[in-house]
């Protein structure tokens, strides 16, 4: 069992201060570290890096396709480039440059150090709850078990994780053990460790603070579909565009909360 | 509809009223642009657009684009004070179920022309839009607010080229040089002069006037409308979040909201410029 928290009054940390504070601890370790920003460094928090390692940070202004470029021919020349955008730029802008420029260069782009790449890190705007511990384990490819149950099997990322450990608290409550899954890692995906709950519990439910089309739940649908059919359900944007409101207004309006975890696990259960 | 100086500036004021009330309501918005922009959009809307409010889908209407989308506040603040729909909807900025979204959305609102927010993306709509108005044999002027900040984007660039091998003379951008962008003051994050001789490079026809002065407004668009044969620009120079002393040529203020007490202390220096 890994060591997870939850409680009413857990700490709440938005996930981009986490790679800024990581970004700056990664300059110091690794020399090779950079940064290339379009023109929100502060928004993705990668200013307190350029502050710090202003010959490692480059600014190229509001020009995403650019960025990616320059990124690839950075980690071609052995640089760990790290390009900070919204995903609504990146890669919704650059999407021609990531895929020719930095993939089919297999150029190091945004990877974690010790970590062959190119990868895209994907983070929550707003603040979500602290739930895991220093011993929490963490590898790039491995889904982790959060909770362990025999009834249903709910698949998250990001910030609806907690929602989930949240939904399988609520469901106890009804002696429905719902095992939780944290799926960070979206490609490559954890396949073994999916099929392995799913053949345990027969039902899966993922949710995503995402599209419902190619993301999470697809990925898990992959596989399961190719290795042990179960009904599923996948929680998430209903291929729609998104719309102003506050960040608990809209979660709440598609259901990317525990309380609809809680009523798709009933419909399948 | 059409107005006289008195009246556009006294106009300007109270859309810049209507941009602070707006924004800390919502309680997120762009300050700086909306207010930098208030001059221009009430030379726009109250004397040079050939528009009908209560027809916004009349078929020569001139058409404006904003391409820097993020300064719509001050765009739904003209158009509600022109008569498109009820001054009291801007109270429902970026709110749930609103059609004020915080960045243009076209489907729900079809007089802002097109959606917009992610930056260089107008400026190509609006020379489709333009080659369409010659093609049809339209009379229309496409009207297309770019902001400084968005020439970064490559983009940019090919509407523009497209604009001059076209000879758009129904296409007249203009540019809201206000020297500031999210992270800093452009000439920080990416330099872009001469932006005046790259616009001439590229065969367009430029003006460059003190956008905040709505007599150069006027002018200028006057004279854009009749030069033949070539697209125009118009480099404006605007003071960002004009009007109001603490926000006025801070790019901090240009993804910010005034808190209430900042609000408040906005309206009244506002006020008192009447």
């Amino acid at each position: 069992m890994f060591k997870i928290q939850i409680s009413k009054q857990i700490e709440l940390k938005a996930c981009r201060d986490g790679f800024g504070e990581a970004l700056l601890e990664l300059g110091k370790r690794n020399k090779d570290v950079v940064v290339v920003s379009a023109d929100l460094a502060e928004s993705t928090r990668c200013l307190e890096f350029g502050k710090k390692y202003a010959e490692r940070f480059f600014e190229v202004g509001v020009a995403e396709q650019n960025m990616a470029g320059v990124a690839a021919g950075l980690a071609l020349e052995g640089k760990i480039p790290f390009m900070c955008s919204f995903g609504v730029f990146s890669p919704a802008r650059n999407w021609d440059q990531i895929r020719i420029s930095i993939c089919y260069n297999k150029a190091n782009v945004l990877a974690a150090a010790k970590f062959e790449g190119p990868v895209y890190i994907r983070f929550a705007r707003e603040k979500s709850p602290i739930m895991t511990l220093p011993k929490t384990k963490f590898k790039i490819g491995n889904a982790e078990v959060f909770k362990e149950g025999d009834d249903v099997t709910i698949i998250a990322c990001g910030s609806m994780v907690y929602e989930a450990l949240l939904a399988a608290k609520e469901l106890k409550k009804e002696k429905i053990q719902a095992e939780v899954i944290n799926c960070h890692t979206i490609k490559p995906i954890d396949a073994k460790t999916i099929i392995r709950s799913a053949k345990k519990t027969n039902r899966v439910v993922t949710i995503e603070e995402h599209q419902v089309n190619g993301g999470l739940g697809s990925a898990v649908a992959e596989v399961l579909a190719q290795n042990y059919p179960v009904p599923m359900k996948i929680i998430g944007m209903p291929d729609k565009f998104g719309e102003s409101g506050t960040g608990k207004e809209l979660l709440d309006k598609y259901g990317l909360n525990y309380l609809n975890i809680i009523k798709e696990i009933k419909k399948l259960i | 509809m059409k107005s006289n100086l008195t009246q556009l500036k006294k106009m300007a004021n109270t859309l810049r009223q209507d941009v602070i009330k707006m924004l800390v309501e919502a309680g997120s918005g762009h300050s700086a642009g909306s207010l930098g922009m208030a001059d221009i959009f009430s030379a726009l809307y109250f004397k040079v657009l050939n528009h009908k409010p209560k027809k916004p889908n009349w078929a020569n209407r001139d058409r404006l684009i904003l391409s820097c989308g993020h300064i719509v506040p001050i765009r739904y603040a003209a158009m509600a004070r022109s008569g498109y729909f009820p001054v009291k909807e801007l109270k429902t900025l970026r709110k749930l179920g609103s059609r004020l979204q915080g960045h243009p959305s076209y489907v729900d609102m079809p007089a802002l022309e097109s959606s917009s927010g992610p930056l260089g993306q107008g400026v190509s709509v609006a020379v489709g839009k333009a080659l369409a108005g010659k093609m049809n044999r339209k009379k229309y002027f496409v009207y297309c607010i770019t902001s400084d900040g968005e020439h970064d984007e490559g983009q940019t660039w090919e509407a523009i080229m497209t604009a001059a091998k076209y000879k758009l003379d129904n296409l007249i951008f203009i540019l809201d040089r206000n020297k500031i962008q999210i992270d800093g003051y452009t000439k920080d994050i990416m330099p872009l002069e001469s932006l005046k001789a790259k616009y001439e490079a590229f065969n367009w026809f430029v003006l460059e006037i003190d956008g905040n002065d709505i007599e150069k407004v006027l002018k200028a668009t006057e004279i854009a409308k009749r030069v033949k044969d070539q697209p125009k620009v118009i480099i404006a120079h605007t003071i960002p979040g004009k009007g109001v002393s603490f926000m006025e040529n801070k790019w901090e203020w240009h993804g910010r909201a005034p808190s209430k007490d900042e609000a408040e202390k906005a309206l009244k220096e506002l006020q008192r410029a009447l």
